[in-house]
């Protein structure tokens, strides 16, 4: 392998990886705050990819248009699905509300099926993204380096709601310890409803250049981002922003090199994740940058 | 009500069943079965339903350990029995991409054996996937359990001297009746009857309730959580095995998440810790996909036409896992169980409480 294919499969990795890394931020901080895995987190993906697709194809939109209403649409939608399927479920046990968001995770899909049908639809590509950019020897699309611009920008946006606004600081006390936070007057349910808001618009900005990156759209494609991402955020630590960026970063290179240094290995791309997992699991159960939390009794 | 009784009945019901599986399956003194093909082979798979929801809820609902990994142990046994149950020159005709790997391409065994090894193939598997995997808790586990299952498909999917890769085998020998899936349901249900009223049963619905707890009064905990584990991927291994000789064709899409979601539903709709409800909601579960298939299809109402609406019913089910979660945790059962005694008491219109 030349330097110039390492450092062609490197950039894609890094685009690919703060992808990732984009997704899992929004897991991450659903599961600290609430200690839930999600489900349907990767489903909103795809719902946001459906709607820039059918406000630009029916609605004529122009496609930064179309982008917005995408993800203010998704962002009222991961927002409802808390509401109506997650906050009934408050005091029942996780489990019970791990079930109900399988269930919407399905619901989402299946209607994704009926509504929009099976067939893949090819998702616009604005042709600035497109483009192709020439960086010495190495050729990038224009994508490439944008989709970790965009994450970044959006990271340190996030980080500023999180450390420097008081909303952010009810998100920080409500993960630490919702009993208590709610004894310091917090409203829960709103900052609870606020994550979620967070969340979705997050996850719906990932859909749209999950769209971009891989234009061929169908209702089954957030499945599979949905659980690497949040193998990701697991990685990185679950209920740690920057751990689910490293997380992210790290699934994502690891992916993409993994492929292009053994491609007899390309069939177990999607075991990779899964494998990086359960090593997670099994030898560092925290996560990369996780702190070591006591097992309350 | 005496215990001799209990057994009499239980007996009866038994028999009834037989005659029934009996009339069904060939017809009986003469008189033709009374369902057709179509009718025989939903009932062959409502029981091969109840025998993989008792083995989920085993796991899920009397063990508390929340496992997702359902469809890749039905995996396992049905590439196991459709391996070992075909024959050399179906296996030709299929492998035409890459050949299969000796021995595989020369034996054929018989469906009992290929079942009992597609079973033990699983609860091997089960075994080693259980030994990292069940020291997690919860949601990990569900996700690490969930991310087996899927290792799995992709290991399916790639070794093409062995599985046929993507394309999958058709032309299994379709062995499977009523015989198999009604005795397979009702030894998992005895099994489960019987395992649940011992010690171990005991021991596992302690470290359902509280794991701490449980070790604190000298249950070894671990030990517990893998043969319920061990056991249910046994249980979905033949499960797997009987599903693919039923339907004669299998493939690695067929084993994804949506498959144990089928499962699951079935076993929170029945109630999670109850082998009655399992039973009951894995008969109405697999019943209704068959007649919710209205919905799918166009519907001509006098002069309106509605055109069919395809994947419909999976929609329904999703809804209906959402309704049951959110209004009726307790599923349709609870944890409680049907009993002879029960039944006949005088006593149920004020609840028998135990």
């Amino acid at each position: 392998m030349t330097a110039t294919e390492f450092l062609q499969h490197l950039a894609n990795g890094v685009s690919l990886g703060s992808l990732y890394a984009l997704i899992a931020i929004g897991y991450t901080m659903v599961y600290g705050i609430i200690r839930l895995v999600n489900f349907a987190h990767g489903d909103l993906l795809m719902v946001a990819a459906y709607i820039a697709f059918y406000g630009i194809l029916l609605f004529s939109l122009p496609w930064p248009l179309a982008f917005i209403v995408a993800v203010v649409l998704t962002t009222l939608i991961g927002v409802t699905i808390e509401r109506v399927a997650y906050r009934p479920l408050r005091d029942a046990p996780r489990i019970t509300v791990l079930i109900s968001a399988i269930g919407v995770s399905f619901l989402l899909e299946n209607l994704g099926l009926v509504v929009f049908g099976g067939r893949s639809k090819a998702f616009y590509v604005p042709p600035f993204f497109a483009a192709i950019n020439h960086i010495g020897e190495t050729a990038v699309p224009n994508l490439v380096w944008f989709i970790p611009l965009v994450t970044v920008a959006l990271l340190l946006i996030l980080m500023h709601l999180l450390y420097r606004t008081r909303i952010g600081m009810a998100m920080r006390a409500v993960a630490r310890d919702l009993d208590t936070a709610r004894l310091m007057a917090i409203d829960v349910d709103q900052v609870i409803s606020f994550t979620f808001m967070v969340g979705s618009s997050l996850a719906a900005i990932g859909g749209l250049m999950w769209g971009l990156k891989f234009p061929q759209i169908n209702p089954l494609m957030g499945a599979m981002p949905g659980l690497k991402c949040f193998i990701a955020a697991v990685v990185g630590g679950i209920g740690n922003i920057g751990g689910a960026v490293v997380g992210g970063f790290v699934l994502g290179v690891g992916e993409i090199l993994l492929v292009a240094f053994f491609p007899e290995l390309a069939g177990y791309r999607d075991a990779f994740a899964f494998i990086l997992l359960i090593l997670t699991l099994l030898i560092r159960p925290t996560g990369l940058l996780g702190e070591r939390v006591a097992e309350k009794v | 009500m005496t215990r001799k009784n209990n057994y009499l009945y239980t007996l009866m019901a038994v028999a009834a069943l037989a005659v029934v599986v009996a009339w069904a399956q060939t017809g009986l003194f003469g008189l033709l079965s009374p369902w057709d093909a179509y009718t025989v082979r939903i009932m062959n798979l409502c029981a091969i339903n109840i025998g993989l929801g008792l083995a989920l809820n085993l796991v899920n609902g009397f063990t508390g350990q929340f496992s997702l990994g359902h469809a890749g142990f039905m995996a396992i046994g049905a590439y196991t029995v459709a391996l070992l149950a075909m024959s050399p020159a179906v296996k030709q005709m299929n492998f035409f991409m890459v050949p299969l790997i000796a021995p595989f391409d020369k034996i054929q065994i018989s469906f009992w054996a290929g079942i009992l090894w597609g079973g033990l193939l699983s609860a091997f598997f089960g075994f080693l996937i259980g030994a990292p995997v069940l020291r997690l808790r919860g949601d990990y586990l569900a996700i690490a359990t969930l991310g087996f299952a899927e290792i799995i498909r992709v290991v399916i999917i790639n070794v093409k001297g062995l599985t046929n890769g993507a394309l999958g085998l058709k032309g299994i020998p379709v062995y499977t009746n009523l015989w198999w899936t009604t005795a397979y349901a009702g030894l998992t249900v005895l099994l489960m009857v019987r395992l649940i009223k011992s010690s171990y049963g005991r021991a596992l619905k302690a470290i359902r309730e509280d794991e701490i707890a449980a070790q604190a009064m000298g249950i070894d905990v671990f030990y517990h959580k893998m043969l319920a584990f061990v056991l249910a991927a046994f249980i979905a291994g033949v499960g797997g095995g009987l599903q693919a000789s039923l339907i004669g064709s299998i493939d690695p899409a067929m084993y994804k998440l949506p498959l144990t979601f089928q499962i699951l539903l079935m076993v929170v709709l029945g109630g999670m810790g109850s082998i009655t409800g399992t039973v009951i909601a894995a008969t109405i579960v697999t019943a209704l996909m068959e007649i919710l298939r209205f919905v799918e299809s166009p519907l001509t109402l006098g002069a309106i036409h509605l055109p069919g609406i395809p994947g419909m019913r999976m929609v329904v089910f999703s809804l209906l896992l959402i309704v049951v979660t959110l209004f009726y945790s307790h599923g349709l059962m609870g944890d409680k169980e049907f009993s002879w005694d029960l039944l006949f008491s005088r006593r149920t219109k004020q609840g028998v409480t135990q």
